[in-house]
Order: structure tokens, then C-alpha cells, then sequence
């Protein structure tokens, strides 16, 4: 799945449309309302997206802040509010906040996109006692979204229990972008994997196998 | 609340003599110390990486280091836009300027039709962010006009930017409703000395009046500001360059949901006598652009054709973002060329197609449009829709 931002995609045009760069039968398209500033404008945006592209699926992005591109809480649970009953598949980024996803969950969110650092810093699972707080409360899928910057934190999300990761600095700025993308799917496959098989615990010594009171039966 | 005080009200308690020598007291510790920290020092960081002293040790670390932060935030990308002369009626007396009022050059402003004929040009090379400009008479180019341009622009363009006088924020709001996304609105100079030399007849001359435009806009809520000086109207650039940089601090801590670009434009020759007082080298413009890159990561900076080829390709990677490519500097312009006086010559006079390969065999996307229509809707108020209406009730 390719999010897509719906300011830089052109429908209009063949020339300078992102949309040309995708293979369109083998990912699904997620346009994103990158840009907004508000609930408003975010519900202006997915009806333009819905239209132009013909799917019901919105990455729900708002942030005010231009600068770290913080996501807006109390505007992204009105439009999730608003844009779910208007019939929206509303997949809302937002900050690490385990009552905020639980709240966005009731408004009808289909998953939660909580961040892991702030975007485009490649910086990992900063959040990551939240994201585990998270995980285990959400009756609907966690994709964690923003500050995945290498394969191993991706890895370490799936580890962790989540469902999906959404990456898009680690790519862009690779000397190989291709390379990179077959590198996080593989440690995608490797968390995943690992999560289902269940990890060990971790300690600060060493602990025996055969433990002492195995006698007792 | 916003504070009521604006960016004069600031300046006062920040003298030009002696921030000038905070740029000579800068020592190696400090600029390595900006460089280490990526430029979170804020101010004083800039201070450090404008100085005299970078220029001379630390060039090459700067433009690395500008060039990775670049590529971390924009990716390889480099947005296009082209600016619409929508007029050269001016009521401003200039030294510098081509539109200067005592200039004896044919006057001109577009009419509907020859906007729309401009627009069709336009479109068909390609660009959709664009960029109106105007002389400043507020009798001949007012608001009146200038909402009239954008109802007629609106509708073929997905992003509308204008740089235009200084107007009061009512105009402003109003304009926003219309489809105005950015304003950029240059001091020229932030030393009051220099101002008053350069700016001779008008309301250009009121120093305060245009400083505080952009608190003006912030105000409004405008999407963009963008800021900038023109290098060769004072002499001791750095320290000009450091005052915008002071200005865009304030700026993006106070109207924290606009974001922000900055403009590095050098003196050219025009028809008129040159007044340049200094003239900026190419390394000069190199350490500018890397210092304000390093100091905010996130600031959109543009180039403009005013730069010769070779100098814009070799730039291009150092931090800037965004260009302009095939631009014409006189009022009707792209339609018929030879018609009216420019207001600067340009110099890379290639065409947006050969700029557009050209970013291509550099590894760089070329980006046309970063922006939506539907973006600005809630915003024009005689346009909401049932749902708009919804929402604001609701």
C-alpha cells in the first residue's frame, strides 16, 4: 500500500502525476490529506480524494505546525468522527497516546497510525512504552507511522505487535531505494514472525533452564 | 491571545552596530559547535555560521551538512513556479528598481483577457504554482484587483502566491478568501540607513510599515511568508542577512501554522544606473543559503533566474527547494515577449521544459504541483458547500 498526498497528485494530468510512478494493479493507493490544517479542510480533502480516486480509504493526516508536522489531536477526532460516518475508511495519524487511540477506535477509526519519533527524523521507537500500551489495548489494527528510519525499527514495531509500519525518509533518501525497500520487508517478515512465535523476555542475568523447583511437578 | 507588539517593536532593542560585531566575535568553538548541533542553537547558531570566520574554515562542512539536512526534510525534489507580471505601474521611487516611478518606461496592467492569455502560456509549459506580481500602486493594482486576478486564476492553477505592496490585514483576510496562498514581501534591507537611501519617494519609504507586513499576515493566518533581503543594497550583508534571520525566528515562534521561505536575490543590472553598494561573490551566496538552511531545516528556498546556469545547477543541491524556470519579468510577458520593460534581467533564460530535464539528469524530481484546490475551499467563503455549512454549524 502507497500513501499518496493529495496535493501532489495531479488526476488531471499524465505528466506530473505521482499516480503515473505506480503500478496501480499490484498497490493499493492511500491518499493522505498531508497539508491541512484543520478537521475542515481535512474533510474537503477526502471528498476531493474519494472523487479523484475513486476509494473510500483515507490516511488522515493534520498538522498546524509546519515545522515538526506534529499531528492536531482535537481536530483529527472531529474529522475521524465526522469522516467515518460519512462513510470513510479513516486510518488517522496521531501522536503516541494510547486514550487518544482508544478514543479515535470509538469514533470509528478502522486503524490507529501512531508515531514512533516525529516524521522524517529516522529516529525509532521513541515512543515506544506507548506504542506497547497501545498495542495491547486497540481492537483495531496499529500501523506505526513516522520515524521508522532503518529496517531494525521496523523489525522492532512488528516485534512489538504491531500490525503494519508505514515508511517513506529511509526510502527516499537511500543511495538505493529499491534495495531498501526488499531490506524493511524482509524485517517486516523477520518482526512479524517473531511476534507470532513469541519472544522471550528479556533479564539482567543469566536465568536457567532447568529450574530449581521443576522437582515439585 | 496574539501578542499585540510586532517585529519594530523588536528591533529597537536590537542595534545594528553591535549585532554587526557579534558576527566578528564569532570563534572556531562556536561555528564547530552550530555545525555539531545542526544549527538548534537557534540565532546564535546563524550568528556563528554567517560569520566572516565560517566563510573562511568551514565552507565545505556547511554545504555537506546543508546538503544532508536538505535531502533528509525535501527528499530530491525541487518544486517549479513561474511569476505573472500582472503589472509595472509603480508610486515608489527606488534607486534599484526597473519599475521605479521616475523610470520613463511604457506603463502597463494586464486587462482579463490578457491574465487568462498569460495563464494559457503558462499552463502549457507546465506549472501550476504561480506566482502574481505587481508594482506597488495601491489606485492602479488594489485589492480590487487583485481578488478580481485571483477569481480568474483560480480555476487553472492549483497553488496562487502574490508579491505585491504591503497591505493591511483586512485586505489580507479578504485575499485568503479568494485563493491566496503565500505572500512574499522582501525588506530589502533591514538597516534603517540604508532603507532610507535606497527608498526615496512613497509608501516604500516607511521602514516600519513593510517590516511589520508580515506580522500583518501572520495575523491573517496566511499559509506562507516569505522573507528576504536584496544583497548590494547595504554593505555589511551579513549583518542584513542575520537580521532576516532574527525576523524569521519571531516570525515562525509566534505564527507557528505558517510556514516559510526565504529568498537570496543579488543585485543585476537593470536599465538605470547601478547603485550596487556591494557586490555579493558566489561563495558569499553559498555560505547564505547553507547557513539558513542549517538554522531551519525546514525553510523552503528559492532560486530565482536572476542567476546565470552554471551557478544554478552547481547551487541547486546546497538547500535550495524550489525554482522558477522561464520567467518573464515584464507584464504580459510570456504572450508577447518584447512588449514592456522587465524589472530585472533575467539570466538563465532556459526554458521550464530544458530545466526540467536538466533537474532530471541531476537525480532531482521536478514538482509542479504541491498543492490542491480543495485545500483552499473552506477558506472561500461564497463557495461552501452543504457540508461546509454542516461543519461550521455543527
Amino acid at each position: 500500500m502507497v500513501t499518496v498526498a493529495m496535493k501532489r497528485a495531479n488526476p488531471n494530468s499524465n505528466e506530473d502525476s505521482i499516480l503515473d510512478y505506480l503500478p496501480q494493479d499490484r498497490v493499493k493507493i492511500l491518499p493522505n490529506t498531508s497539508g491541512v490544517r484543520d478537521a475542515k479542510e481535512a474533510i474537503f480533502v477526502a471528498q476531493m480524494a474519494r472523487e479523484a480516486l475513486e476509494t473510500n480509504w483515507l490516511k488522515l493526516e493534520i498538522h498546524p505546525d509546519p515545522k515538526y508536522l506534529m499531528p492536531d489531536p482535537v481536530e483529527t477526532l472531529l474529522a475521524t468522527e465526522e469522516l467515518a460516518k460519512q462513510g470513510f475508511t479513516v486510518l488517522p495519524y496521531c501522536h503516541a497516546d494510547p486514550v487518544l487511540c482508544k478514543r479515535l477506535e470509538d469514533a470509528g477509526a478502522s486503524a490507529v497510525m501512531p508515531l514512533g519519533s516525529p516524521i522524517g527524523t529516522n529516529h525509532g521507537l521513541k515512543s515506544r512504552e506507548f506504542l506497547k500500551i497501545i498495542i495491547e489495548q486497540s481492537n483495531v489494527p496499529v500501523v506505526v507511522d513516522a520515524g521508522i528510519g532503518a529496517p531494525s525499527h521496523a523489525s522492532e514495531a512488528l516485534e512489538l505487535g504491531a500490525s503494519a509500519v508505514l515508511v517513506n525518509t529511509a526510502l527516499a533518501v537511500a543511495n538505493d531505494p529499491p534495495s531498501m525497500g526488499t531490506a524493511f520487508r524482509k524485517s517486516v517478515e523477520a518482526g512479524r514472525l517473531a511476534y507470532l512465535s513469541g519472544l522471550g523476555s528479556t533479564h539482567q542475568t543469566a536465568q536457567p533452564t532447568s529450574p530449581l523447583t521443576a522437582f515439585l511437578g | 491571545m496574539v501578542n499585540q507588539l510586532h517585529f519594530s517593536d523588536r528591533l529597537k532593542d536590537i542595534p545594528w552596530a553591535a549585532t554587526s560585531s557579534s558576527l566578528e566575535n564569532i570563534n572556531r568553538k562556536d561555528v564547530e559547535t552550530a555545525l555539531q548541533r545542526e544549527g538548534r542553537g537557534g540565532v546564535q547558531d546563524l550568528v556563528a555560521l554567517l560569520s566572516p570566520l565560517a566563510a573562511e574554515h568551514y565552507l565545505e562542512e556547511m554545504a555537506q551538512l546543508s546538503y544532508r539536512i536538505t535531502r533528509r526534510r525535501f527528499g530530491k525534489t525541487v518544486r517549479l513556479f513561474a511569476p505573472m507580471y500582472l503589472s509595472n505601474e509603480c508610486n515608489n521611487i527606488c534607486d534599484y528598481c526597473g519599475f521605479s516611478m521616475n523610470n520613463q518606461i511604457p506603463r502597463k496592467t494586464l486587462t482579463d483577457a490578457e491574465i487568462l492569455r498569460e495563464a494559457g502560456m503558462l499552463k502549457k509549459n507546465g506549472f501550476d504554482h504561480i506566482l502574481l506580481v505587481t508594482g506597488e500602486s495601491s489606485r492602479k493594482v488594489g485589492l480590487d484587483y487583485l481578488a478580481h486576478a485571483l477569481d480568474l486564476l483560480r480555476p487553472h492553477f492549483a497553488n496562487l502566491s502574490i508579491e505585491v505592496q504591503p497591505l493591511e490585514q483586512q485586505a489580507y483576510d479578504t485575499l485568503i478568501e479568494h485563493g491566496m496562498h503565500a505572500v512574499m514581501v522582501y525588506q530589502e534591507t533591514y538597516c534603517p540607513h540604508s532603507y532610507a537611501r535606497h527608498h526615496l519617494k512613497g509608501k516604500k519609504t516607511n521602514f516600519d510599515w513593510r517590516l511589520n507586513t508580515a506580522d500583518r499576515l501572520g495575523e491573517a493566518g496566511v499559509n506562507k511568508i516569505g522573507l528576504g533581503c536584496l544583497f548590494g543594497l547595504t554593505e555589511e550583508w551579513r549583518t542584513d542577512a542575520l537580521f532576516a534571520g532574527i525576523h524569521l525566528d519571531y516570525l515562525e515562534k509566534k505564527y507557528w501554522k505558517t510556514s516559510y521561505s526565504m529568498s537570496f536575490p543579488r543585485m543585476r543590472p537593470y536599465e538605470g544606473e547601478n547603485i550596487v553598494s556591494v557586490e555579493l561573490q558566489d561563495r558569499d551566496l553559498v555560505q547564505l543559503i547553507c547557513a539558513f538552511r542549517i538554522f531551519n531545516h525546514e525553510l523552503e528556498i528559492t532560486l530565482s533566474t536572476r542567476e546565470n546556469q552554471l551557478f544554478r545547477e552547481n547551487i541547486l543541491p546546497l538547500g535550495i527547494t524550489t525554482m522558477s524556470a522561464g520567467s518573464k519579468t515584464n507584464p504580459g510577458g510570456y504572450a508577447e515577449p518584447e512588449e514592456s520593460l522587465e524589472q530585472f534581467s533575467v539570466s538563465d533564460e532556459r526554458s521550464p521544459r530544458e530545466i526540467c530535464s536538466m533537474l532530471k539528469d541531476k537525480g532531482f524530481d521536478p514538482v509542479w504541483k504541491d498543492w490542491d484546490k480543495a485545500y483552499d475551499e473552506p477558506k472561500i467563503r461564497n463557495l461552501l458547500s452543504p457540508v461546509e455549512k454542516e461543519c461550521l454549524t455543527a
